[in-house]
């Protein structure tokens, strides 16, 4: 049985760590990004005094013409075609709703669903209308910041490690074990409530601190970052993830994968 | 479904994020960061995070104890540590906290409370422990009392002097140098260790979403010695008698081993000296 405790470290600022070329032009609301009037106006911008100033903070992203500023903690804003995993808090409630519903999904559920529409005030409307989204069964869910979550063509991965993944585009990122029959309701409003073998929750909790560090350090989330960070944590016990130091050990092995793999 | 999940997996000895059912998150200390204040303490374990003041200030002691000093708790569940403390609703929570406080430091050999009395039954030391709660994580309760016990260590009481004067009305003469204070001995300090029963076994440090299964937890208040001060039942389930026996085992191993950890980190601190990086809030 373990217990650590320690003095308090100041973070040290990434960018040191990284040894990064180029630097990343940083605004906070009100910076002026540039005089010049030949851009078009991206999001997080906006024309005051003959000046593009930015109204987020976050970094500035230019596109040819296009200028925008890219924020770096955000709510999360809908958009068509997005998956987002949530919990059941309130639900309208109609005859219909109370013959039909109840028995499938009741508040305090978490499910998975794609955004069908955004209205003007930004609430969403969201469908489960595919087998693969519906109630979720057994597994841990994570809560990140929305804008740390890539976006790609899916969301749903399958990690050969032994566990699958839901990113959802709000931030909440399930994991769950790999169900062995794929053609049976996958998703589906169904509850598994067997007992997870124990290698199953040796893998989702290994995942599981693998993703609070990827955060802590402020890493993009998608399908390849995690697996890799996976794989570098196979030599330390689960539990000593979530420690500083080889959390950051972990993340720079990562960051160094994920570069060589791009260049 | 996720509870199943939760209560399967402490079953078998393997959390959610991979600790065992004896196991502590990683914990931060920090004193000394508050600096209007005769002691203080950070704690981070986790999420959740505590702040403790604690002030010294000249009263009359108590009509029942003439010869001691006494403390004062005060809690405060700051509207930020989690939406439902808004407004008047940390209210019961911070009672709640507060009268446990009490109740462990009631007993005679947890602060050597002779040491605060200045002149007997007219002046006496009150140290006043405010518990502010910034971040709510889970385990509330062990994070502040390590808190209280790491201010308490950070204390220092100005020495004063009591004179006769002629007419025989006696005057406090409080010392020049803003070094020369008394320190209290905190060897004796419990520290409460929460043990949440879930399932068949017990769980240590219970994050906020292992609180969340309806099960009951029990409070033991512990000394570096390992002997039981207080202990009180929180939560809706119900508990068998063994099983208590179980947990109060488990929260004895456990405390001497909180208390050594927390021992060794106060006394590195202050070796440390002026030389320490104090991190504060910002860092």
């Amino acid at each position: 049985m373990a217990m650590e405790m320690r003095l308090p470290v100041a973070r040290k600022p990434l960018s040191e760590s990284l040894g990064r070329e180029s630097k990343k032009h940083l605004v906070v609301p009100g910076d002026t990004i540039t005089t010049d009037t030949g851009f078009m106006r991206g999001h997080g911008t906006y024309m005051g005094e003959e000046k593009l100033i930015a109204s987020v903070a976050g970094s500035v992203e230019r596109v040819n013409k296009l200028i925008c500023v890219k924020a770096l903690k955000t709510r999360y804003n809908g958009e068509v075609g997005d998956i987002v995993v949530g919990r059941i808090t309130e639900r309208r409630r109609s005859a219909e709703d109370e013959l039909a519903m109840r028995g499938f999904l009741q508040e305090g559920d978490l499910i998975s669903a794609e955004v069908q529409a955004v209205f003007s005030d930004g609430a969403v409307s969201l469908h489960t209308r595919s087998l693969k989204y519906g109630k979720l069964g057994q597994g841990v869910l994570v809560q990140v910041s929305p804008s740390l979550v890539k976006r790609q063509k899916t969301h749903f991965h399958d990690l050969p490690c032994g566990a699958s993944v839901i990113l959802g585009n709000n931030g909440f990122i399930w994991i769950y074990p790999t169900p062995e029959h794929k053609e049976e309701d996958a998703g589906g409003f169904i509850a598994n409530l067997e007992p997870v073998s124990l290698a199953d929750r040796e893998v989702i909790s290994r995942l599981r601190n693998c993703i609070v560090s990827l955060v802590t350090q402020r890493m993009m989330l998608y399908d390849t970052s995690i697996l890799y960070c996976y794989e570098a944590s196979l030599p330390h016990p689960i539990k000593d993830i979530l420690k500083p130091e080889i959390m950051e050990e972990i993340v720079l092995e990562t960051r160094q994968r994920l570069l060589e793999q791009e260049g | 479904a996720e509870k199943v999940y939760i209560v399967h997996g402490v079953q078998e000895d393997l959390r959610v994020d991979g600790r065992g059912c004896e196991d502590y998150r990683c914990v931060d200390v920090e004193t000394d960061v508050v600096s209007n204040t005769s002691g203080s303490a950070r704690v981070k374990l986790g999420h959740t995070d505590i702040l403790v003041g604690v002030k010294a200030e000249m009263g009359t002691p108590k009509l029942e104890k003439p010869n001691e000093g006494y403390l004062e708790f005060f809690v405060d569940c700051s509207a930020n540590a989690t939406p439902e403390f808004e407004g008047r609703g940390g209210d019961d929570l911070g009672t709640e906290i507060a009268n446990a406080l009490y109740r462990i430091f009631n007993n005679k050999s947890s602060v050597d409370l002779k040491s605060l009395c200045i002149s007997p039954r007219e002046h006496c030391w009150i140290l006043y422990v405010d518990v502010l709660l910034l971040e709510c994580g889970g385990n509330l309760f062990d994070a502040i009392s390590i808190a209280v016990k790491a201010a308490l260590f950070n204390t220092r009481i100005p020495r004063v002097r009591v004179l006769e004067d002629e007419e025989g009305s006696k005057d406090i003469e409080l010392s020049d140098d803003p070094y020369d204070c008394i320190r209290l001995s905190v060897e004796n300090v419990p520290c409460i260790v929460t043990l949440r029963k879930i399932g068949y076994r017990h769980v240590v440090d219970a994050t906020l979403q292992e609180e969340a299964c309806p099960w009951a937890s029990l409070l033991v208040s512990v000394t570096s010695k390992g002997v039981v001060t207080c202990m009180r039942k929180v939560g809706k389930g119900s508990l068998d008698p063994e099983s208590i026996f179980e947990m109060m085992e488990t929260g004895k191993r456990v405390g001497k081993v909180l208390h050594t950890s927390l021992q060794n980190i106060l006394h590195k601190e202050e070796s440390l000296g002026t030389k320490r990086q104090k991190v504060g809030f910002l860092g």
